[in-house]
């Protein structure tokens, strides 16, 4: 069980490298692979210089802080997906499908309306995010629970309510703030990667160190979950407080992505479930994994959506979107029948 | 030594359905069978004795030790539960299933240990369910299912096995499968073990004693040949019951009469 860990770690660490390598190597620029490593390469060895500054500087300014935004974004998303998952006992729930995306968006949106999000501030829109998406989670979960359970059905009804009502906030507020103080209600509806600052990056990235040290630590009690909360607590765990800290620590990845990158959709519905393919249903296993998968996912997708159409560029949203819908329809009309009979 | 012991235990559901003033004891290694008609509070009760419910009022005890003054690993490490309904979400093979048992003895994130590894196995062969461990449960018959419950339940090396309605819906041979093995259990691991049933004579077939619940509330309790008798069934369950023996093996045999 942990060699299996250590090697499929390795493997998607190694996966993850090439696609943020070819990432930011392809471009309306192209750079060669070998540079790119090599510039890369460069800050930590000395290597002899055989590339233009011109292309240390697309690879390093231009597309690093992107490609490293897609990866923490990814990795959020996929997280808070796995997490969702694990604790509907339903394999078709993602931060987008339940809501939650939207909550997090309208969270970060107040906190630019209020101005407790400006100057300063900026560094805390992830929490509003989080808080947003922490308000949205109790709320599909209050709709949709029946004795405790979420079957598929109202979980997902509940999703659309929940994710419509906080859309339609967003434009609302959007119409009543000033268009330059909002990077536009687009951004926060289908979910763009932008060129963040690396002191917002950080915190994103620090939401995403606690989130995934929460859910790990959860990761076995999430396992006996699959069985039920009755099961599970009868092997001694304790499934409310499994539930409130996974609803916590995933709306809190979920905010702070979202404050970002907008909802990019099904990301974490398509990754924990091509992890849980390959590897199981194991969540010591897929937690960890999908963390590395969703990372190089929307590093390609990113790609993808920026070269696809060059010079001009469709939102990373709209990618996954395309590759997710009929991936969810996929799954709703096979693997749910068979796991819920 | 008294492996369960339960004084006036009450409790309520919030739609009112109650258990009162339950008390019995069960002694180390022996099997209590509790039977009794629908809504009685049996399936309650095996949820009282693995504290997922909290009673009211009343006291429980497990060798000797207050059930609440237990942690819940604690609990689980003492009492297995076989339930009623066991379905998994995800596509959990059936060792991965059985492995689960072993979380009331795991630490940190819960790698399983060579211990872990061996208490499984162990579970697997003494069920009969070792060659289906690569398997889904869904892949899986009645009484294969059931057995692979049954393997997760002593995976987690408990002293009490509780078991609710473990013959529902499984054919004579199946059913008498699991009979068997509770036997061997009791005998080889002593187990002390309470058996929730619907089905009298198979209850009243493999316990050592039984507990006839009515209403939220102990009718009878005591030696098969005790309760086993017509005008005790008759009272509990509302209707003209036949009570005599089987001609070949002596053994108590009860029907309800048309």
């Amino acid at each position: 069980m942990r060699r299996r860990l250590l090697v499929v770690m390795a493997v998607l660490t190694a996966g993850l490298a090439a696609a943020v390598v070819l990432a930011l190597s392809v471009g309306t620029v192209r750079i060669g692979w070998l540079q790119t490593m090599a510039i890369l390469g460069a800050k930590v060895l000395p290597l002899p210089v055989f590339w233009t500054e011109a292309q240390e500087t697309i690879v390093l300014a231009l597309r690093l802080p992107r490609v490293l935004l897609a990866a923490i974004v990814g990795s959020s998303l996929s997280l808070a997906g796995a997490g969702f998952q694990a604790i509907s006992r339903n394999p078709l729930a993602d931060p987008g499908v339940l809501g939650v995306s939207s909550g997090a968006a309208f969270g970060v949106v107040m906190g630019v309306f209020t101005g407790l999000g400006a100057g300063a501030g900026v560094l805390f829109l992830p929490l509003f995010g989080a808080a947003g998406a922490l308000v949205a989670a109790v709320a599909v979960y209050g709709i949709a629970s029946i004795d405790g359970r979420l079957p598929i059905q109202t979980l997902l009804l509940a999703g659309v309510v929940v994710s419509l009502f906080f859309s339609s906030a967003i434009m609302v507020a959007s119409a009543l703030i000033r268009a330059e103080e909002l990077q536009g209600v687009v951004f926060y509806l289908i979910g763009q990667l932008r060129l963040a600052d690396y002191p917002t990056l950080g915190v994103v990235v620090g939401c995403l160190v606690v989130g995934t040290g929460l859910i790990y630590l959860q990761a076995l009690p999430l396992n006996l979950l699959a069985a039920g909360e009755e099961a599970a607590a009868q092997l001694g765990a304790e499934p409310e407080r499994v539930k409130r800290m996974i609803f916590v620590a995933c709306s809190l990845v979920t905010g702070a992505a979202v404050s970002v990158s907008g909802s990019v959709a099904f990301v974490g519905l398509i990754v924990p479930h091509a992890v849980r393919l390959c590897l199981g249903p194991d969540n010591r296993l897929v937690i960890p994994a999908s963390l590395l998968a969703g990372a190089m996912f929307l590093v390609l997708t990113d790609t993808l959506a920026r070269t696809v159409v060059a010079p001009a560029e469709i939102p990373v949203g709209a990618v996954t979107a395309f590759l997710g819908a009929p991936f969810f329809a996929y799954l709703l009309r096979t693997r749910y029948r068979s796991v819920y009979p | 030594m008294k492996a369960v012991e339960v004084y006036d235990l009450a409790f309520r559901y919030r739609n009112g359905r109650v258990l009162d003033a339950i008390s019995f004891v069960v002694e180390a290694g022996e099997v209590l069978g509790v039977i009794g008609p629908n809504s009685a509070g049996k399936t309650t009760l095996l949820r009282l004795l693995s504290r997922v419910l909290v009673p009211e009022a009343g006291k429980v005890t497990l060798f000797g030790r207050d059930l609440n003054a237990l942690t819940k690993r604690e609990v689980a490490r003492t009492v297995a539960v076989v339930p009623q309904e066991f379905q998994v979400a995800f596509p959990f093979t059936v060792g991965q299933v059985v492995a689960m048992g072993r979380y009331p003895h795991a630490r940190g994130i819960g790698f399983e240990t060579g211990e872990d590894r061996r208490a499984a196995e162990q579970a697997l062969e003494e069920t009969g369910t070792r060659h289906l461990a690569g398997k889904y449960l869904d892949q899986l018959s009645g009484g294969e299912k059931q057995r692979v419950v049954i393997a997760r339940a002593l995976a987690q090396e408990p002293r009490i096995l509780l078991l609710d309605e473990p013959m529902a819906h499984l054919d004579f041979n199946n059913q008498m499968e699991i009979l068997r093995l509770l036997r061997r259990l009791k005998a080889e691991r002593g187990l002390t073990i309470i058996l929730v049933s619907h089905d009298l004579n198979a209850a009243a077939g493999c316990s050592d004693r039984l507990l006839l619940l009515k209403g939220g509330t102990v009718l009878t309790a005591g030696r098969p040949e005790e309760v086993m008798r017509a005008e005790i069934l008759e009272s509990a369950y509302g209707c003209p019951i036949w009570v005599g023996a089987d001609p070949d093996t002596g053994r108590i045999r009860v029907l309800p009469r048309l």
